[in-house]
């Protein structure tokens, strides 16, 4: 078995699982501001996340730790090469991940809107420049003989690359609108399930633009994108008709086919030098040796379903739907320091 | 500037950083899930209590742990992509092991847990917490073996062909003697850490609760806390010394610069005295070094087990290292740092052991206490075991360098690289330079706001009875939900 292959595909998988799931994450802090009247509203919408957007960011840590692993020197050219949009992303992960464990924590407006800010900058910066990122590893970058990439910040923001950023922006902020049509009930319901039906139509537009530029020379991976368009087409017909189960499946199994055709065009690449074919970063020569991908296939073989069960679980656990009336009041400490601490007197 | 220095110190920052948080993760997610489980098995309801405000603290800590990991594992590609290319073959592995097995369960189960409490069966919800318990014990131990094969390289070889280090014995990785010193030093440690917070907080609640005059919230609730978390201290203090001595016995053989630079030993001598204090310039001159107050063979016997054994001096070992590894390299780390850093360590540490003896002494059959210096000094030592796991991490990181994979004297030939070859190339010192600045301003306000929330919500103590045990998790209901997936209209128990 062609162990570096197996692992280009499980790598492949991992972003999948990352961008399906963290996608609606970002989709729903995105919108969390637009579709809320009042800070109940806002409540409602986070918590629709609320057990599960820490275990979805996981995919990340993975799909970075097995790209480490499993082909050091696409990690090496990767990071270094996108320095300052990953700088970015991490900072935007940060503030994104701590407004959410801090936000009610202290009951204040202007603390909470600090946080709302937060949360709203923390998901659109990453679901802006996964897009441009992905366009870039597509398209390829400038490498030179010792697969360093040489490319300078702005090579990085070609109008494909922006258009990839708009692709992921638009398709996550659909899969985060059908996401909290399909959690909650009631007027929210209602906002989400029309901004999704709305969202829909562009969303289709902008998505099939990239996926048609980005798609390479494979023959094969037209079947993809023509699997992205159809469930695509699908989302829009299940966001008019309302019907967010088939939304939600279909604008998950969207972001999937998209990652299909990233990973279908660079291969059997997995960064192409544009410069020169020849310094490309391929499979074969960024892959680490049989042995350690042995051992990390026994691993992932055993602990992949099983990450699936308990993840799946959580999601049947939290499968109500939330509405404004399920939110209690608040649990935050007031803003302002009592003035005597009463073991000091 | 240097990029290599923007580099290292940006690596210092954040790393350190984020070892604030982790240990206390580390030890305080066990210390509730106890909590929990005498709650579930004998039904008391002070420990649901204190399960609930432990738990608090707990997420308010671990919220920043996570989000500063995930700068932890895309800094080495970023800012040390000559060393990720040099090591992704064995260093790799522990890392996305460590997210596979560990990594999922915790943040997976942290969810279950905190969102649970009204939805799940009683026993299920406490399982979820155990599971958080012994991931994070496990995320420690794959970190570890990423790391104490930086320290300690074995089950791999040099490949001339691809110029990196490949790995060929993935069991010795994992059974590398430094990593079972380092993790049990790191787990206990990061127990001493959570023993003297509980402990702390505890005590100085208690103290609080006994001077308003609510003696029967002192006894029944902070008391058995404290008495936990004391407890804890003693245990933990126990591991932390045997396994320091183990560490201290294998750094003698495998990292010897380090353990004599522990000392600022500059000639080898029999017998080296464990000073406490050294004037002098030690700046790596060893000109005009003055060790006073010292404890006689002690460094010798924490590095032989002998007070007689020979330690070598670090001058001794720059001549034996150029002969081994090329002239021209300064094999010597900063002696300032590595010599005060090991102290500093030792001495925080020993701030929870005044905790424990004077708070176990105070609390001794059944007694409480109103004392108000006690109270102070569970504040005081709540930061010193965390000021101490800072220091032994600056020690041993920074006393292995100038390598970034220091060699095993006894191993194969090769795997082994200096700090300085292991930085990026193609990253402008200026972007290295903006994610320093970044970074330090964005923590240092997490940093305040994480110490705001954690003092204040420990300033507020348990909650009273009254929101007891009744909004606790249902009596056992395999289903877990009502089995509708209809609209839920009763108030969540826990919301964001």
């Amino acid at each position: 078995m062609d162990l570096p292959l197996l692992w280009f595909a499980i790598i492949a998988f991992f972003w999948m699982g990352y961008l399906v799931l963290e996608g609606f994450d970002f989709g729903v802090g995105m919108l969390m501001r637009p579709l809320s009247k009042d800070d109940t509203d806002r409540r409602l919408v986070i918590n629709t996340i609320g057990p599960v957007w820490d275990g979805n960011e996981v995919w990340l840590i993975v799909a970075g730790a097995a790209t480490f692993a499993a082909f050091p020197e696409w990690y090496a050219t990767m990071f270094s090469g996108f320095y300052l949009p990953l700088l970015a992303i991490l900072a935007a992960l940060i503030i994104r991940g701590v407004a959410f464990e801090y936000r009610g924590k202290i009951n204040d407006d202007v603390w909470r809107a600090r946080w709302d800010w937060a949360i709203t900058i923390g998901s659109w910066v990453p679901a802006v420049l996964w897009g441009v990122a992905f366009a870039n590893f597509v398209r390829g970058v400038r490498l030179d003989a010792d697969h360093q990439m040489v490319s300078g910040f702005f090579e990085l923001l070609s109008p494909f690359a922006l258009l990839g950023g708009a692709t992921t922006a638009l398709l996550f902020a659909l899969h985060g609108a059908i996401f909290i049509s399909l959690k909650t009930d009631g007027q929210m319901r209602e906002r989400a399930g029309r901004t999704a039906a709305a969202l829909a139509g562009p969303t289709l537009v902008v998505a099939g633009g990239f996926a048609v530029w980005a798609h390479s020379a494979h023959a094969w991976t037209w079947a993809p994108v023509g699997v992205a368009a159809a469930a695509l087409v699908g989302v829009v017909v299940a966001t008019r008709a309302r019907r967010e189960g088939w939304a939600f499946t279909l604008s998950a199994l969207t972001i999937a086919a998209v990652v299909v055709v990233i990973f279908g065009s660079l291969f059997p690449n997995v960064l192409p030098a544009i410069n020169d074919p020849a310094n490309s970063l391929t499979i074969a020569n960024a892959s680490s040796t049989d042995y350690t991908l042995t051992i990390m296939t026994w691993v992932a073989a055993c602990l992949t379903p099983l990450i699936l069960a308990y993840q799946g679980w959580t999601y049947w656990v939290f499968r109500k739907r939330l509405t404004t009336s399920a939110i209690p009041a608040h649990i935050g400490l007031p803003r302002k320091h009592p003035t005597k601490d009463p073991a000091r007197s | 500037m240097e990029a290599l220095d923007v580099a290292r110190w940006q690596f210092g920052i954040v790393t350190v950083y984020h070892f604030i948080f982790v240990p206390l993760t580390i030890g305080l997610a066990p210390l509730v899930a106890v909590m929990q489980t005498i709650w579930t098995f004998t039904g008391k309801e002070n420990w649901y209590r204190l399960t609930k405000f432990f738990g608090k603290l707990l997420l308010i800590n671990f919220a920043i742990g996570v989000v500063t990991g995930i700068v932890q594992e895309f800094q080495f590609g970023m800012n040390w992509s000559e060393y990720s290319r040099f090591v992704g073959d064995v260093f790799g592995a522990p890392l996305a092991i460590e997210g596979l097995a560990a990594f999922f369960v915790e943040s997976t189960f942290l969810g279950l847990w905190i969102f649970g409490w009204d939805r799940l069966p009683k026993k299920i919800h406490l399982a979820c917490i155990w599971a958080v318990a012994v991931a994070t014990n496990a995320s420690a131990f794959f970190i570890l073996a990423a790391n104490s094969w930086m320290q300690h390289p074995v089950g791999a070889i040099f490949n001339e062909q691809t110029g990196r280090a490949e790995m060929v014995d993935f069991g010795a990785v994992l059974t590398n003697n430094t990593l079972v010193a380092a993790y049990t030093h790191t787990v206990a440690s990061a127990m001493l850490v959570a023993g003297t917070f509980v402990a702390g907080v505890a005590g100085w609640l208690l103290v609080r609760a006994v001077r308003n005059s609510d003696t029967s919230l002192a006894r029944t609730v902070y008391r058995p806390a404290a008495l936990l978390g004391l407890v804890t201290i003693v245990i933990a203090g126990a591991g932390v010394v045997v396994s320091g001595d183990y560490q201290a016995k294998l750094m003698y053989e495998q990292q010897p610069m380090k353990m004599s630079s522990a000392e600022a030993l500059c000639e080898g001598e029999n017998g080296a005295d464990f000073s406490l204090l050294t004037i002098g310039d030690l700046s790596n001159s060893c000109e005009g070094v003055q060790h006073i107050l010292t404890l006689p063979g002690v460094t010798s016997y924490l590095g032989t087990g002998d007070f007689d054994g020979y330690l070598p001096g670090v001058e001794d070992l720059q001549t034996q290292y150029e002969e081994q590894y090329g002239e021209g390299v300064d094999y010597r780390p900063n002696l300032a740092l590595t010599y005060w850093s090991f102290r500093l360590m030792i001495g925080f540490a020993a701030g929870s052991a005044a905790l424990a003896v004077v708070g176990l002494w105070l609390l001794r059959r059944g007694r409480i206490t109103d004392s108000r210096w006690f109270g102070r000094l569970c504040l005081v030592a709540i930061p010193m075991p965390f000021v101490a796991a800072s220091f032994g991490w600056i020690f041993t990181e920074t006393g292995r360098q100038p390598w970034v994979v220091a060699p095993n004297p006894t191993g194969v030939d090769l795997v082994w690289m200096l700090t300085a070859d292991g930085l990026s190339t193609t990253v402008p010192v200026g972007e290295v330079l903006a994610s320093l600045l970044t970074f330090t301003v964005l923590y240092t306000v997490l940093a305040v706001v994480w110490f705001t929330l954690m003092r204040r919500y420990a300033a507020i103590g348990v909650a009273p009875a009254a929101s007891g045990p009744s909004s606790g998790a249902k009596p056992d209901d395999p289903g877990g939900t009502d089995g509708s997936a209809e609209s839920e209209s009763e108030p969540l128990s826990f919301a964001y």
